[in-house]
């Protein structure tokens, strides 16, 4: 269970050069315009796009092969799952209905309904890529400064900067105590009931838990004490300057997220990009 | 006295190793429940011990915070129609903060149901309201399947909440027994 | 005439909102700009209160009841809010994985900037030049993990002198540190003293450690009242500190036990300046009538480790080709610098982590095989910090627990318990929450869990850091008596007295390598390894060079003999 927060790493590409204000800022709008749009050409233009970003950003598939798998599985089952519980939901969104496969009962194949369904994957796929350069293109130390930039109030970006200050601690102290009550003969293989495995979970959260609780209040102490939370406003010792490439990055990813609203409202007449009327 | 939406310095530590220890429940603490392929987050818990504490602020920013951050490490991109029902519950979870005097060592019958009426509540308002309708906006997902799943949800993060977060106000409550009322011998 | 105090209290008085009685009580103290002092006393004396009402955490972040006045640069501090006060006051706290809230080095010295708003450019040359200072400038980079404890240290100090605040107080710094990191910490606190005229106030257990450079005074609390406020060398000539369960210099001890009447005319604070005139003719005889010990038979080998092997992602080895054999009934020492790899090989032969190469033999067996939970029947581990083995709210339960997830019969479970309790001396507490003991006490009932278990081993880290003399020696007595009982003892410490005192042998690891395996008495007074390892020599040592006694470790082996036979007789 060793997982590293960022494997961001440190390499030389445009995207790596850009502020983690602008990378965040061109995630969000990116990732709006797709949420928004339900139209498959703009969706596979933005997915195409996102792959050129990853292959600008030279990263490697072995570092986001976990992911893949994780999102894989988890799109396969949404797609039974949405196929099992409404197989005609594309015949009531796109108001037609051509029959591809005639499987039993209620369960018929449709154009509409594989449309929907490939839109649907296509447009949580796309996101992916989006998240993944974001992760790994930004160092941790502008993150917090980013979401201040992004109109996120400092103090909360601070909590965020704090939860990525600690997690490592916080593994490394989970891995302490689990073993620690494991050698006074705490089973944790699947081989303890279901009644005993809430109990056993709580003896390695409760030390976990108590002994953070005791860091929270010292570690309030040490940021009283240097002032933090004096002003309205604070500045970060991380933050990037804004330079060209920031406002190319941010001029594009305005004019996509303005495709997507303008393609629903001009061309489709709604977020459904319609082909069979 | 305590106010609901007071965000002092150790709310905002509170809210950072929170939620890191949120993401790690979250991501390597679950305990598998009898029916297949489901399992009961014990993160929930922990959401609600930490809401308890620290009010709804906290409690809302450390499950959404928490939850977004862990769905990035693994998928890559947060599901945010759930992050944003993981901050609801949390938030509401913090309604428990004033009515219950657990950090003077008082968690008994009367406050033990108070904050499991105030739990499930939460638990219900976010899973079968606010997560099934966001899939709905943002993704477009069908009603019946986005319900059903809602439904699953608020029944095993009540359960959650409920088992591991009385277990820990209890454990938390016995900790401040006789404080205050400590004299040096 | 001297100039106005910085920091005065008249007639103070504080009581916490949770206490029945006031922490502090009658608080009449001066402190002029640029001196330098020690505040010592025992634990929970009111030492951190203290320094809580210099800094502003009284009454900003505890709640409690003020009375009398507290004057900063002639303000009236409980008027003034935390942030007026932290540009006057900065404050290096005991706990420094907690006051380094930043994801680098830069970003930490730079927080208190960051919170005031200052322009970045300003801020990058403020860290840079304050980062100098301390000598961390190349490291401005790196993140917590990759710290050593002393640098971490240097960028807590960094961190407040960015403010350029008046005053620096620094409440427990040497904590955790290796001697020789300590050390260092001394002289660099000792190094910005000097050149920049800043008033210092060190709240500190290792008296004899902050002695290493000078200090104008040291004050005592004890029990919430002030009660010696003097020069170094009329308190370490006095019995202030004896009578208070605060441990005086070695060299000192050794000076007293030798029939020397100590006097601040002598300037015992500190071993350069003792005269020695009057100390030499004694200490010698003394040092010449010490018996030795009888011999001790030859017992038979309990723990073999061979050629172990370990790293954590297979490319750099945190254990190399370890080999030691521990005897039935050892009492020994684990010691050596920050990171050289001494809780990971507790960590393997507990079975926590897996070993690359080599093997464990308990008597003649392989344990390689064996799981943690088997293991855990023959070696038992105590970690650093009991909170993180404590997951039970009564000492019963928490002490029961090891054996009810043996399934042991519960009547077999309320005798061993007992009889542990007893030997542990928590028989009194049996019904307390565990959050009513102290730490010392936490500590305790942490090795009675793994007792219970009746390991025929016990591995303790760090079984004293942080805890006060009276403490301290309470737990050493505890564990000697444990010892004697049959339990077999290893101790990873950083506490160069401990290993003196209590362990006959020593192994000393330096970036997983055993270096040294040898006499206590050896180890710290061999100057290369002392250097090498980060230890320190000890001060027993340089007396007897003082004394031109030739035989330094054999002066010191039959210091640490005398000293047992005097604990031996104080016990019966
Ligand atoms: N926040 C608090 N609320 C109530 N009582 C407290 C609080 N902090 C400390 N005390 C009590 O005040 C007394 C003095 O504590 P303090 O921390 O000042 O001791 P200390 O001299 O610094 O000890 P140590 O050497 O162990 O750090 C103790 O009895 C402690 O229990
Ligand atoms: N769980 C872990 N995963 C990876 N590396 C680790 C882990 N624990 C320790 N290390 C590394 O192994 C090295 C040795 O650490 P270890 O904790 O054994 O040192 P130590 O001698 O106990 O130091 P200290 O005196 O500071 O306690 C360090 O460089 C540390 O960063
Ligand atoms: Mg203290
Ligand atoms: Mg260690």
């Amino acid at each position: 269970m060793k997982i590293k927060l960022f494997s961001y790493n440190v390499i030389d590409t445009p995207i790596h050069r850009l502020s983690g204000l602008t990378k965040l800022a061109c995630f969000l709008l990116l990732t709006f315009a797709v949420m928004f749009s339900y139209d498959i050409r703009f969706i596979l233009f933005v997915m195409l796009f996102s792959f050129i970003i990853l292959k600008v950003s030279k990263i490697k598939f072995s570092q986001i092969k976990l992911m893949i798998i994780y999102v894989l599985i988890f799109l396969i089952t949404n797609a039974i799952l949405t196929f099992l519980f409404e197989p005609e939901y594309g015949v009531s969104i796109y108001g037609t209905r051509h029959e591809v496969l005639r499987i039993f009962g209620r369960y018929n194949l449709t154009q509409e309904q594989l449309l929907y369904q490939t839109t649907k994957v296509l447009k949580y796929a796309s996101v992916i890529p989006l998240g993944i350069i974001f992760l790994l293109t930004t160092n941790p130390s502008e993150f917090a400064a980013s979401l201040n930039g992004v109109g996120i109030p400092y103090k909360v970006a601070y909590a965020v900067s704090l939860t990525l200050r600690y997690f490592p601690d916080i593994q490394r102290d989970y891995q302490n105590i689990s073993q620690a009550q494991q050698a006074r003969g705490l089973e944790m293989s699947k081989k303890a009931k279901f009644g005993s495995r809430f109990k056993n979970a709580l003896l390695i959260i409760i030390p976990l838990i108590f002994s953070t609780l005791d860091r929270i209040e010292s570690i309030s102490n040490a940021m009283d004490l240097r002032g933090f939370g004096k002003l309205k406003k604070r500045t970060w010792y991380s933050k990037k300057k804004i330079e060209t490439g920031d406002y190319v990055a941010i001029g594009l990813s305005v004019l996509i997220f303005a495709m997507s609203i303008l393609i629903s409202i001009f061309i489709n007449g709604s977020r459904f990009f319609n082909p069979f009327i | 006295m305590k106010k609901y939406f007071e965000v002092s310095t150790k709310t905002i530590v509170a809210i950072g190793l929170g939620a890191a220890i949120f993401m790690l429940l979250f991501m390597f603490v679950k305990v598998p429940s009898p029916v297949p392929e489901t399992s009961f987050q014990t993160a929930y818990g922990l959401s609600a011990l930490f809401a308890t504490l620290f009010g709804p602020i906290a409690g809302g920013l450390i499950a959404f915070i928490g939850h977004a951050l862990s769905d990035a490490i693994q998928y890559g991109s947060p599901w945010w129609s759930w992050v944003i029902a993981s901050g609801v519950a949390g938030f509401i979870f913090g309604f428990a903060y004033k009515n219950t005097k657990v950090d003077e060592g008082e968690f008994k019958g009367k406050d033990i149901l108070r904050f499991n009426i105030i739990q499930v509540i939460g638990n219900v308002i976010a899973w079968l309201i606010v997560a099934p309708l966001l899939d709905i906006i943002i993704y477009a997902e069908p009603v019946n399947l986005v319900f059903t799943q809602g439904a699953i949800a608020a029944l095993m993060n009540s359960i959650s909440a409920g088992v591991i977060g009385t277990l820990l106000l209890l454990a938390y409550a016995a900790t401040r027994t006789k404080k205050g009322s400590l004299t040096k011998k | 005439m001297r100039q106005k105090p910085i920091i005065e209290f008249i007639d103070y008085s504080f009581q916490y909102f949770s206490q029945a009685e006031p922490t502090l009580e009658d608080i009449n103290l001066k402190i002029y700009p640029g001196e330098k002092i020690l505040i010592v006393g025992p634990s929970g004396s009111g030492k951190s209160t203290l320094g809580h009402c210099i800094n502003g955490l009284i009454p900003f972040a505890y709640e409690g009841e003020i009375k009398g006045t507290l004057k900063i640069k002639d303000l009236i501090a409980k008027e003034q809010d935390i942030f007026l006060l932290s540009k006057i006051v900065g404050t290096v706290l005991q706990d420094s994985d907690g006051q380094f809230v930043g994801l680098t080095v830069g970003e930490d010295i730079a927080f208190a900037l960051e919170n005031d708003n200052v322009n970045i450019h300003k801020m990058h040359d403020t860290v840079r030049k304050v980062a100098e200072m301390v000598d961390m400038d190349k490291l401005l980079k790196s993140s917590p993990f990759e710290l050593s404890g002393g640098q971490k240290q240097r960028t807590s100090l960094a961190g407040v002198m960015v403010d350029d605040v008046d005053v620096l107080l620094f409440d427990e710094p040497l904590a955790n540190l290796d001697p020789a990191t300590g050390k260092t910490a001394i002289e660099i606190i000792d190094d910005i003293h000097k050149r920049t005229n800043k008033t210092v106030l060190i709240i500190e257990h290792r008296l004899e450690d902050v002695l290493h450079r000078d200090v104008d005074r040291i004050i005592v609390i004890a029990d919430g009242r002030i009660i010696a406020d003097m020069t170094p060398d009329e308190l370490v000539s006095s019995s202030i500190l004896f009578e208070n369960g605060i441990r005086e210099p070695l060299y000192i001890t050794a000076l007293k036990y030798a029939g020397i009447n100590v006097h601040k005319d002598m300037h015992p604070s500190h071993l350069d300046t003792l005269k020695m005139d009057t100390v030499i003719q004694p200490l010698t005889s003394w040092y010449k009538r010490i018996e030795k010990p009888q011999k001790q038979d030859e017992k038979p080998n309990i723990l073999k480790v061979e050629n172990l092997t370990f790293s954590y992602d297979g490319k750099r080895n945190i254990l190399d080709d370890v080999t030691f054999d521990i005897y039935e009934g050892d009492m020994i020492s684990i010691v050596g610098k920050n990171g050289a790899g001494k809780s990971t090989l507790a960590k393997v032969l507990c079975g926590f982590e897996n070993q690359d190469l080599g093997n464990i033999y308990y008597y003649s067996e392989n344990i390689k095989d064996k799981s943690i939970k088997e293991r855990a029947e023959i070696i038992g581990l105590v970690m650093q910090n009991p909170n993180q083995m404590i997951s039970k709210s009564l000492i019963y339960d928490e002490i029961a627990l090891g054996l009810r997830l043996r399934n042991v019969p519960e009547e077999e479970i309320k005798e061993r318990v007992e009889k542990v309790l007893e030997v542990c001396g928590l028989s009194p507490f049996i019904d307390w929450p565990i959050s009513a003991l102290s730490y010392g006490q936490k500590k305790r009932v942490t090795i009675a869990s793994i007792l219970v278990l009746e390991p025929k081993i016990i591995i303790l880290d760090e079984p004293t850091a942080g805890q006060d003399y009276h403490h301290y020696t309470e737990i050493m007595k505890f564990l000697e008596k444990i010892n004697k009982m049959g339990v077999t003892i290893i101790m990873i410490t950083h506490d160069m007295h401990l290993m003196l005192e209590y362990t006959p042998r020593a192994i000393v690891l330096l970036d997983g390598k055993v270096i040294a395996d040898t006499k206590a008495s050896i180890v710290l007074t061999d100057t290369d390894l002392v250097s090498k390892a980060n230890l320190k020599e000890t001060s027993l040592y340089y007396l007897a060079e003082k004394a031109k006694i030739e035989d330094g470790t054999l002066f010191v082996q039959r210091f640490i003999d005398y000293e047992k036979g005097v604990r031996e007789t104080n016990e019966d």
